[in-house]
């Protein structure tokens, strides 16, 4: 029996159309837009202005406190503008515009692609290193690396787990690194451990990549105390709580981080990021990304600079069809629908897919019919058919005992409603509104 | 780019399950159960549940039309589904004017009086049966003689009729003329409502829902060893007075019951724990009233009390929660 989560999920069609397609490095553009804010916590400033030459590589806008983090340019040009434009929120965030000219590199990145697997640095200038490169979780929920890598004071991290599940439906950014930079993941992974002082790691992965669990398994006979674990396909496995939940057994309390329970979560994408940080002094500027979707003529992955426009990876993966209804930033069940192609690819964006328009529309909503598919699927043990109710009629008290911060957006609950209720999205105003009402009585 | 794009919150992708499809799934695993009571009761089967059936939709169309002025939801499969249900629980020679005052009792006090599916606390197929029966306790207990059993009569006593009436008058059981064989209540050779009287064509169809998803096997599991268990105890202490548990699963209203009423989704439980605990509510209600109640058949009784404890179980029987409590 292969191991997954205990409580609920649900199994979409996979759709991983990309799958087989090797990594291609796209052309730089000519144009990039790069927001200050592609992390979770406080935006960073800009240190450039109008005018001001840079290079790839060069820090364009300095983390603000703590929990935030270094912007580079991805380009080398002349700053165009500081100014605000839409990024996949859909909201005006402010960002740094540039022309690209040529492809001028800072000096002392490493930029071939040779294997550097020795490790010569201790943890805290790992930890330092991270920060500096501007790392954060790539995964899609953009934390700050070197956050995690500091735990509070009294807590210890015993394993680190590494994300290669990628329990998404069409993306397989993830699954194609894994195959193409398995000993750089693996390294990355060793420096992470170093980080955190913790002598065990452990990979998890979906049993839809058998190639990828074979190949990192065989590779990790090479590294310490680094080991695979396949999982059962079941979404939503790839959210923290749920994969530790998968491996170790253990549950992160309610309102608790993974710490918590010993353990630190990355992504393979953000393993990768930490070996080009520390082995090759390559800060964060590019990442692979999914270009997909069922009328896209051709399928791909892409590296891409951060700040390219979306209109470019739709181009080079074939145009936009004719019937595109709705296009999204990250996969279909935690994505975001963009509302142009001017939105740019930031450090999170792990896929764009391309929906069709009778894919894009949502089918009539009829009655509750109190079936409890919704209980039975959410993999935190909650009620949606309830949260819903109680964030329609603005029941807060109640909702927030029913444990509504606990949802973690799977998107499972409307994913499976037979009646087509959109129970997440009343979940989600509850919770913004609970979450309100929460920090208000803290001050 | 001149075309608009659609925005919305995520998820962007739905399963293929809808609500009309799970419903007409029901109505497929009711059909084995329909086809053997044509076979047992002839044509006059077929006459009362396609009167509970059109009456039903005819009701549900006709108030939601005109009295709640709303877009009538006839097609979502729910006043089908009633309407067959409430045929398989009422004898075959019924009038059709019972029948219909049935399917209004049903669906216009059952269900649409509480605001239409969805909202119904009670089960509305057995709302308007249970109305009929105290209503029309004459001819809602004079069932038509299965042509299967071979009996040479024109209407006969169901196996818990019979049972109850030798009880009550103190004969030991051994010595109760005309009690089934086992075989006999299996495969429905035996008197009783329409649809109640094959178990296997009922379990058949039990079996298609769980495979299908339709159900889990919480409810009609935890009724059927309730009532197995609390009557074989019985019968271990003293089988002159209580009758062999087989019977008691085999015969009247509880297959059909446990698989196909108790598991509506709308009046039932929505965590596991509440399922189990209205299943188990249910045997004892059920095996209460047959052996020690006035009426031979309690499972239709059972099924309304726990249907008015489901909103309590919902309110205090919580799912096991991620990360403790």
């Amino acid at each position: 029996m292969l191991k997954t989560f205990n409580l609920g999920g649900v199994h979409p069609p996979e759709n991983k159309l990309s799958k087989d397609k090797a990594i291609e490095v796209l052309p730089v553009p000519t144009s990039v837009f790069i927001p200050v804010a592609q992390h979770i916590g406080a935006p960073a400033t800009p240190v450039v202005k109008r005018g001001d030459e840079v290079k790839v590589g060069q820090v364009i806008a300095k983390s603000s406190s703590f929990v935030s983090t270094n912007i580079h340019s991805s380009v080398s040009g002349k700053v165009k503008k500081v100014d605000f434009s839409s990024d996949s929120s859909g909201y005006p965030k402010e960002g740094i515009f540039i022309d690209v000219e040529g492809d001028e590199w800072i000096d002392g990145i490493d930029r071939s692609t040779d294997l550097v697997k020795e490790i010569s640095v201790d943890g805290p200038e790992i930890i330092q290193k991270i920060q500096d490169a501007g790392i954060v979780g790539l995964g899609g929920a953009t934390f700050p690396t070197h956050v995690k890598l500091v735990p509070p004071k009294g807590m210890k991290a015993d394993v680190l787990l590494i994300n290669g599940v990628e329990c998404e439906p069409y993306l397989t950014s993830d699954h194609r690194l894994m195959l193409e930079k398995a000993d750089e993941i693996l390294v990355g992974t060793r420096l992470l451990m170093r980080a955190l002082n913790v002598d065990k790691a452990v990979i998890g992965i979906e049993n839809n990549k058998p190639d990828a669990i074979k190949l990192i398994k065989e590779k990790c006979k090479k590294y310490n105390g680094l080991s695979v674990v396949a999982l059962k396909v079941q979404y939503p496995q790839g959210g923290e709580k749920q994969l530790i939940n998968a491996v170790t057994g253990k549950e992160v309390p309610s309102g608790a981080l993974p710490i918590a329970v010993g353990t630190v979560v990355s992504n393979v994408g953000t393993a990768y990021a930490v070996y080009e940080a520390i082995q090759k002094n390559k800060p964060l500027i590019e990442r692979v990304v999914t270009v997909t979707g069922k009328g896209v003529s051709k399928p791909s992955n892409f590296l891409v600079r951060v700040g390219t426009a979306t209109s470019e990876l739709v181009d080079a993966a074939g145009g936009l069809p004719e019937d595109t209804g709705k296009v999204i930033s990250g996969g279909p069940m935690m994505g975001r629908a963009i509302p142009s192609l001017d939105v740019p690819v930031t450090k999170g964006t792990s896929g764009i897919l391309l929906m069709r328009e009778q894919e894009a529309t949502r089918e009539e909503t009829m009655t509750c019919i109190r079936c409890s598919r919704c209980t039975t699927v959410c993999p935190m043990g909650l009620e949606p058919y309830l949260l819903k109710k109680l964030g329609e009629k603005q029941i807060f008290d109640r909702a927030e005992k029913e444990r509504i911060m606990d949802c973690i957006e799977c998107g499972s609950c409307s994913y499976t409603c037979p009646s087509n209720l959109p129970l997440l999205d009343y979940i989600r105003y509850g919770k913004g509104k609970v979450g309100q009402i929460i920090r208000s009585r803290k001050k | 780019m001149s075309k608009l794009l659609t925005v919305s919150p995520s998820p962007h992708v739905h399963s293929s399950e809808s609500t009309q499809k799970i419903m007409y799934r029901v109505v497929y695993a009711m059909i084995p159960a329909l086809i053997w009571s044509v076979v047992v009761f002839g044509i006059d089967a077929l006459r009362v549940t396609l009167i509970a059936v059109v009456a039903s939709l005819a009701f549900e169309y006709l108030i939601q039309k005109y009295l709640m002025k709303v877009k009538p939801t006839i097609t979502d499969g729910s006043a089908l589904i009633t309407g067959i249900l409430l045929a398989f629980n009422v004898p075959a020679n019924l009038p059709w004017w019972i029948i219909l005052i049935g399917a209004l009792a049903a669906i216009g006090i059952g269900k649409l009086s509480f605001g239409g599916l969805g909202s119904n606390i009670f089960n509305p197929a057995l709302v308007g049966r249970v109305f009929l029966l105290i209503s029309f306790p004459v001819q809602m207990t004079s069932w038509p003689v299965n042509k299967q059993a071979g009996i040479d009569a024109v209407t006969a006593a169901t196996p818990l009729g019979l049972l109850k009436e030798g009880i009550t008058n103190g004969t030991p059981i051994s010595e109760i003329a005309g009690l089934p064989q086992l075989n006999d209540m299996l495969l429905g050779n035996i008197g009783g409502s329409l649809g109640e009287i094959s178990a296997i064509l009922l379990i058949l169809g039990g079996l298609y829902m769980l495979w299908k998803k339709v159900i889990t096997w919480h409810i009609p599991v935890s009724i059927i060893l309730t009532v197995g268990i609390i009557a074989g105890i019985f019968w271990l202490i003293n089988p002159e007075v209580y009758v062999n548990p087989a019977y008691h699963l085999l015969t009247g209203g509880l297959m059909l019951g446990a698989i196909f009423m108790a598991t509506d989704m709308v009046s039932s439980p929505m965590t596991v724990k509440g399922q189990l605990i209205y299943g188990v509510g249910i045997g004892v209600i059920t095996i209460s009233i047959r052996m020690f109640g006035a009426y031979p058949e309690g499972i239709s009784f059972a099924i309304l009390i726990m249907n008015a404890v489901t909103p309590i179980l919902n309110y205090y029987i919580k799912p096991k929660r991620f990360g403790g409590q």
